[in-house]
């Protein structure tokens, strides 16, 4: 059953990329150039997906364990340091430059778009370089 | 500032698609949806990845459900540079990896849980995007 799950949860979440246009790098740029011609329509996505998201993981946290899995397996990494400043910078360098984050990237292959196809290949490329340079961390 | 194509509507009920699927993801499944987490996790772990390959093809389907359900084109304006895509790719790729987690992981999965490291996060690569559109469009 986890599988079915996990395969509708990546088509809504595709459908909702879709429907907000997030899939469209030039909605992301619009959001970024913040000192420019400004579309605030990234922080209703956030928002939409906050509203419903925040008050299931306060509901639910406390269960022992989920539906169709033995145990709930995420982080409880709380550490603010240095890597996830650095880390996150370089993401947003990333980002800054293409309009594409991960989610709308793999989303945009369905459009059979060679430019989104070289975007994933290099991300991939960087997923496993980390992994290569520090062979214990745990990716989440 | 000025405010251009501002899509409120169709943003938060995407939104609200997105907020579902973490839910429904953590509910049944026990994870947190990160996107970059779940794509590298593909690449680099045996461990759920047959999980994660039918979430990364999901993602794929979705758009090509909206598209014929629909009927509507979906209009994407992309880079043409591969040099410029590469780079920013592997930034992506790297970054996300070392500072664990990307605009679904940190942004919305973490926010959500009121994680103080995500919320640095979020805040980290949302000022360098921003400041890195404002250096494109300097030079």
């Amino acid at each position: 059953m986890s599988k079915i799950i996990s395969l509708v949860c990546g088509i809504i979440f595709g459908i909702g990329l879709t429907v907000s246009q997030m899939i469209d790098p030039a909605k992301v740029l619009g959001f970024l150039n913040i000192f420019g011609d400004w579309d605030p329509s990234l922080t209703f996505v956030m928002v939409g997906a906050l509203i419903i998201s925040s008050p299931f993981f306060h509901l639910f946290k406390n269960n022992k364990k989920p539906i169709f899995a033995k145990s709930f397996n995420y982080t409880t990494n709380k550490e603010i340091n240095k890597k996830l400043i650095i880390g996150s910078s370089l993401f947003g360098v990333g980002w800054g430059l293409a309009g594409l984050c991960p989610g709308p990237a793999i989303a945009s292959l369905a459009l059979l778009n060679i430019n989104s196809a070289v975007f994933v290949v290099a991300m991939f490329v960087g997923f496993y370089l980390v992994k290569l340079s520090e062979p214990t961390t745990q990716a989440r | 500032m000025n405010i251009v194509n501002f899509t409120p509507v169709p943003a938060f009920l995407g939104g609200i698609l997105i907020g579902l699927a973490v839910v429904l993801f953590f509910i049944f499944n026990g994870r947190l949806i990160g996107i970059s987490g779940i794509a590298s996790n593909f690449l680099i772990s045996k461990k759920n990845r047959f999980d994660n390959f039918l979430f990364i093809v999901g993602l794929i389907i979705g758009s090509i459900f909206y598209k014929s359900f629909t009927s509507l084109e979906i209009n994407i304006s992309i880079s043409n540079s591969f040099f410029l895509l590469s780079v920013a790719g592997l930034l992506v790729g790297v970054g996300t990896r070392i500072g664990g987690g990307c605009t679904s992981g940190h942004g919305i999965s973490g926010m959500g849980r009121f994680s103080l490291r995500s919320i640095i996060a979020t805040i980290t690569f949302m000022i360098v995007g921003i400041l890195t559109v404002l250096v494109k469009s300097l030079v």
